[in-house]
Formats: structure tokens, C-alpha cells, sequence
């Protein structure tokens, strides 16, 4: 990364950041409904990863989206129109804040059944092998979703039939509120890929440069040789979801965390090795502030759908069906 | 015209497709080497090669959720499961997932996939592999439920199911693969959505579909001996539901019989007998009776189980009691 797409990646993760927080706030004033997940504290997972990719590479996610669809470059007022239920959102106020995507984009959603998008990781990159297209698709899920069914079907096919996948891991320590030791039998989990013969590594997934770079060899493994899984640990430094009253873990515990901010971490590196002065990086704050703000005016300006846009969006095809 | 059975209609449909469009392939457990549990699939592999007719592993999920996302992602998977009994195994992928993520993400992702899967009892497979849940299929939006009862329907419907943008589950029924019955020698495609009258009379509208209307013909013969002539409409597809031609032969009959091989209670036909009573209630002479399976867990034994499955002197004795 040369010195601007440094700044531009430090720019996404305090908008990832800033978003969060408004959202936070949103939320409690009762602007946002259903369930809340913020990506506070997880923020150089998905930006370090996606920093590696190309364009052509597709992106899919769990419930917490809102951090990787911003980093896939929707836009954060299309983000916040979509937690305001709104026509203008990704995905017209039909999805909410676990269903966002944007295909024009390569990113794929948002999809909130735990591990019920390793499939479609698998289907996405058995289509681009099918067309001999050199695409890799980035599967992102918890440390949760390695204990279900889907995680094991999935990679198995894509071990079975040599898929461009790159499974990424965001340990983030715990299934809702239940710690990895008391959920998973394998608590290195980046080796429970070895059952499936597929190749893995861990990274410290606080620090964006680390992932950066851990991306740039998964992918492209993922794109020469077959699947990859990346594990990143790390920590949320919310709860699961707005009202969790944390009683799983100590304050303690996320003092030390926020300690290791990944915000803080590469503001940081981009000081100490003088790729930008604390002017520069104030300013690009400064940006943020105003981005978020724009996004809220524009969020809460926007039309509601109508009942006729959700009929029409049962089907592709014309039918007599909605009564 | 020719003459072909349930089974050759089926093939014909799937490898005149594969050869129409490259984006069509098979994928499912023994559809490749093996041939296809039924036959359908026999030669497929030798002809379309091992890309294009793919054997998965035993994982329903997974096959179902791979072509989810191989669909969205521009293919047109025809997913293969063994028996319609393990798509409860399936099931997130099937009712979660392609029933919805065209709706929920705004409509942006198309879902083009077809689910073939073979239901069904009446050969001492005992209760876990005998039944017929049409209904709990049917009663999801956003899924499309087709399950033809003649050779003609199976070749055309399946044929607009490929070729559809909605994602179609194709129920076949195993005990009649051996049916045969007239099929035009050039191509044609039957529309999905349209219930069809089978056999015009002017006694009593006997509303059926699968199995049951096989079934529907033999009873419909003996009755005839006795000079009652009933008019046969067969749904063909169970979602989208249409109505038409079975109120239009109600308002003439006046009188109903609504014959299914799954269970009576929250049955294909519980919903049938609503719509009528709800849509045509001025034309009812007579109480609505349904011809539906026993509330048993279809059992091993032969004479239990056909005690349980509906028989032709049952459609006889049912229409007998509308007169």
C-alpha cells in the first residue's frame, strides 16, 4: 500500500467507527428497530482484508455487516438508510441492518442464519471456477459459526472441489456470550480447517497492516491453489447486540482490549513511520464527522418503500400470488 | 405424439435444457457415475461431463446452499435431492434462504434455482422416507411448487422451472416414473402458476395434483360406469395457488372433491376447500370432502401403509357422498 491508500484505509475505519456510534445512538433514540451488531473494535478484520482484494473478488458476510459494507465502498448513507428502513438503503428497507449488499459492488451480503452464507461462498466460487473466471470469494464469519453444520458442509465441498474461497474467521472470542472454550472443542481454530485439507494460518486481527498483508497471501493462494482459511482474533468492544448485559465477561477484560484499539494501533504505525502527522489524520476525522452527518440527513430525508415495492420484490416473475 | 414414461419425460426436459443453455448443470448425491437414484440422470455424466453433472457429498445444506450461490452468481443449478425426505435436512437453505433473498435484499440477487426432489409413499420405506410435505413447502412466499402428475406436465413444467428466475421446487412422486402418457415430439413448455382440467364432466370437480391424479383418472373411470362424470382440475402447482379453473368447474358442479397424498390436517387441500368455501360459498350444495393420507406415521408393513395412503375406492366412495 503506498501512502495515500494508507490514509484512505485509516479514513474507512474511523467511518466504520463514527457509523457504528451513530448507529449506537440511533438505536436508543428508537430510530433504528430489530437487532443492532456493531463492528466497533473488529474494524482492521474486514478493512485489512478487503484492502487486498480486487474488485472482481466477491465479499460475503454474517449480521454483523455494516463495517464490511462499508468497507466493500457502499456508501454510509446508504448504509444509514438502510438502518432507517428506508427506500434509499442497500437493500430498500426490506433487509435492515443484517441483510446489506451491494452487488454492483461484489459484496454479498448480510445474511444472518448463522453460517448459512458458507454455501453460498462455496456456490459463488464453484460459478467463477464453472466459467473459468479467476474470482475469489471472501467468506467472513464468527468463531460461533465453526461449530455448526453449514461450516463443515461448505468446506468440505470446497476442499472436495477445489473452490477459490478465502474462509475468514473473525474470532471475536464469543458466540453471543459464550466464550470459545465452552463452545468449540478446537480453540486454535484456524486448525479445524485441516480436517478439510485446506491450508490456514492465524493473525492478529487488532493490528490492519498485519491482516493486510495475512489477506494479500490468502487470497492469492485462494486464487492459484484452492481455499484458505484466515482466522483473525479479535474483540468486539460492544455487546453482541444493543442490551446485552455483558454478564460473560469482565470489564476488565474489555479495558484491555480497548487498550489494543485498531484504530489507535495504526494511527499509530502511520506517526511512528511518518506516512502522515497528527494534522492530516485530524482532518480525515474531521471528513468522517461530516460524511456520518450527511448520512443521517440523507437517511432520515428518504422515502419509506411502499407496500407495492415489497409485493413486486416477491418474485422476479409476474404471479397472481400476493393476496 | 409419443408415448414416454414419467421418467424419460423428466430426462428429456433436464438434457434438452443442458444443451439449450451452458449454465444449466446437475448437482446432487449419485447423479453423475451412479446414474441418478431413479434413472433420471442415466448417461448424463458420459454426455455432459463431470462439470456439468456433479456428484456432491451426503450434505443436503450444502447442496441446496451451494446452488443458492452459484444461482445468484448467474448459474442455473438444478439441485438433486434423493428423496424430498431429506430436504428437511435442507431446510434452512430451501425456506430461509431461496424463498427469500430476492425480497430481503431488495431484490437485488436472483435466486434461478430448480430443487428436483421425489416424494411420496406406497413403498415400504417406512415413515421417515414415505412422506409427502407438499404443503409445508407451499406455504412459504417467495418459493415456487411444482409437482406434475403426467408425463406432458412433468417435461413442460420442468423445462419453464429452468428456465425460471424464481427459485422452483420440482416435486416428482417415485411411483410414477413408470407412468406413460402422450408427450409432442417437438419442444414445448407448460407454464408454472396454471391449474389445468384433466378430464371435463358435469357432476362433481374433483381437485387433485401428482400421484393423486393418476389415481383421480381410475376412479373417474369406474364412476363413469355408474353415469357420474367428474371433472378432474389439477393444480399442477401448489404456489402460486390458481384458483381459476377450480372455481370455474365448482360454480358449474356445485359440489367438491379434493384428493392429496399428504396428511389431511393443514393439507394442500385444507387450503383449497378455504379458498372455495371463502370465493364461492353461494355455490355450495354440498359439504366439501377431502380424500387425504391417514394421521399416521407411515408404517412398514405393506397392508398398514396402503390402509393409510388414500386409494381409488376411496375417491369413489368421497364422490358418492357429494351427490
Amino acid at each position: 500500500m503506498n501512502k495515500s491508500q494508507k490514509i484512505a484505509l485509516f479514513h474507512e475505519m474511523v467511518l466504520i467507527r463514527r457509523v457504528e456510534e451513530q448507529a449506537m445512538q440511533l438505536y436508543q433514540e428508537g430510530k433504528i428497530g430489530g437487532f443492532l451488531h456493531l463492528y466497533i473494535g473488529q474494524e482492521a478484520v474486514g478493512s485489512g482484508v478487503l484492502a487486498a482484494r480486487k474488485p472482481q473478488d466477491r465479499v460475503l458476510t454474517a449480521y454483523r455487516d455494516h463495517g464490511i459494507a462499508l468497507a466493500s465502498g457502499i456508501e454510509a448513507k446508504t448504509v444509514m438508510a438502510e438502518l432507517l428502513g428506508k427506500k434509499t438503503g442497500t437493500s430498500k428497507g426490506f433487509g435492515g441492518s443484517m441483510h446489506m449488499a451491494d452487488v454492483g459492488l461484489n459484496y454479498w451480503g448480510g445474511h444472518a442464519i448463522v453460517g448459512s452464507h458458507l454455501p453460498f461462498a462455496a456456490g459463488m466460487a464453484l460459478a467463477d471456477q464453472y466459467r473459468g473466471e479467476k474470482n475469489v470469494t471472501l467468506c467472513f464469519f464468527g468463531d460461533g459459526a465453526t461449530n455448526i453444520g453449514y461450516f463443515h458442509e461448505a468446506l468440505n465441498l470446497a476442499g472436495v472441489w477445489n473452490l477459490p474461497v478465502v474462509w475468514v474467521c473473525e474470532n471475536n472470542q464469543y458466540g453471543m456470550g459464550t466464550a470459545v472454550a465452552r463452545a468449540s472443542a478446537v480453540t486454535e481454530i484456524h486448525k479445524k480447517a485441516e480436517a478439510y485439507n485446506t491450508a490456514h494460518s492465524r493473525v492478529d486481527g487488532m493490528d490492519v497492516t498485519k491482516v493486510y498483508e495475512a489477506a494479500q497471501q490468502a487470497i492469492e493462494h485462494a486464487r492459484e491453489k484452492g481455499p484458505y482459511f484466515l482466522e483473525a482474533v479479535t474483540y468486539r468492544f460492544e455487546g453482541h447486540s444493543m442490551g446485552d448485559p455483558e454478564r460473560y465477561r469482565t470489564k476488565d477484560e474489555v479495558g484491555q482490549w480497548e487498550g489494543h484499539d485498531p484504530i489507535g494501533i495504526f494511527r499509530k504505525q502511520l506517526l511512528d513511520e511518518k506516512i502522515a502527522d497528527e494534522k492530516t489524520l485530524n482532518a480525515e476525522e474531521k471528513k468522517v464527522e461530516k460524511t456520518v452527518q450527511e448520512a443521517v440527513r440523507f437517511a432520515e430525508e428518504s422515502p419509506n418503500p411502499t407496500w407495492e415495492d415489497l409485493v413486486e420484490t416477491v418474485y422476479v416473475e409476474e404471479n397472481g400470488e400476493v393476496l | 405424439m409419443s408415448v414416454i414414461t414419467m421418467r424419460e419425460a423428466i430426462s428429456q426436459a433436464l438434457w434438452e435444457e443442458m444443451e439449450r443453455d451452458e449454465n444449466v448443470f446437475i448437482m446432487g448425491e449419485e447423479v453423475g457415475v451412479w446414474g441418478g437414484t431413479y434413472a433420471v440422470t442415466r448417461g448424463f455424466y458420459d454426455h455432459f461431463g463431470e462439470k456439468r453433472v456433479r456428484d456432491t457429498p451426503i450434505a443436503e445444506s450444502v447442496i441446496v446452499g451451494a446452488a443458492n450461490g452459484a444461482a445468484m452468481a448467474g448459474l442455473r443449478p438444478v439441485a438433486e435431492l434423493m428423496t424430498i425426505n431429506f430436504a428437511f435436512t435442507a431446510m434452512d437453505q430451501i425456506v430461509n434462504q431461496s424463498a427469500k433473498l430476492h425480497t430481503m435484499f431488495g431484490g437485488q440477487f436472483t435466486v434461478p434455482i430448480v430443487i428436483r426432489a421425489v416424494g411420496g409413499g406406497g413403498r415400504q420405506l417406512a415413515a421417515t422416507h414415505s412422506q409427502t410435505p407438499d404443503a409445508v413447502f407451499a406455504h412459504f412466499p417467495g418459493l415456487k411448487v411444482v409437482s406434475p402428475g403426467t408425463p406432458h406436465d412433468a417435461k413442460g413444467l420442468l423445462k419453464s422451472a429452468i428456465r425460471s428466475d424464481d427459485p422452483v421446487l420440482f416435486i416428482e412422486n417415485a411411483t410414477l416414473y413408470q407412468v406413460r402418457g402422450e408427450v409432442p415430439e417437438d419442444e414445448y413448455l407448460e407454464p408454472i402458476g396454471v391449474s389445468k382440467v384433466q378430464r371435463q364432466g358435469n357432476a362433481v370437480t374433483l381437485v387433485t395434483y401428482s400421484k393423486m391424479l393418476q389415481l383421480s383418472f381410475a376412479a373417474a373411470d369406474e364412476l363413469a360406469k355408474d353415469g357420474i362424470e367428474v371433472e378432474i382440475v389439477d393444480l399442477r402447482t401448489l404456489r402460486p395457488l390458481d384458483m381459476g379453473p377450480v372455481l370455474e368447474s365448482f360454480k358449474r358442479t356445485n359440489r367438491a372433491v379434493l384428493v392429496e397424498e399428504g396428511w389431511r390436517s393443514y393439507g394442500v387441500m385444507a387450503e383449497v376447500a378455504a379458498r372455495l368455501y371463502e370465493e364461492a360459498f353461494d355455490y355450495v350444495d354440498a359439504p366439501i370432502r377431502r380424500v387425504a393420507q391417514r394421521e399416521v406415521p407411515l408404517p412398514y408393513n405393506r397392508e398398514l401403509e396402503q390402509h393409510a395412503l388414500p386409494q381409488i375406492e376411496d375417491i369413489i366412495q368421497a364422490v358418492k357422498g357429494v351427490i
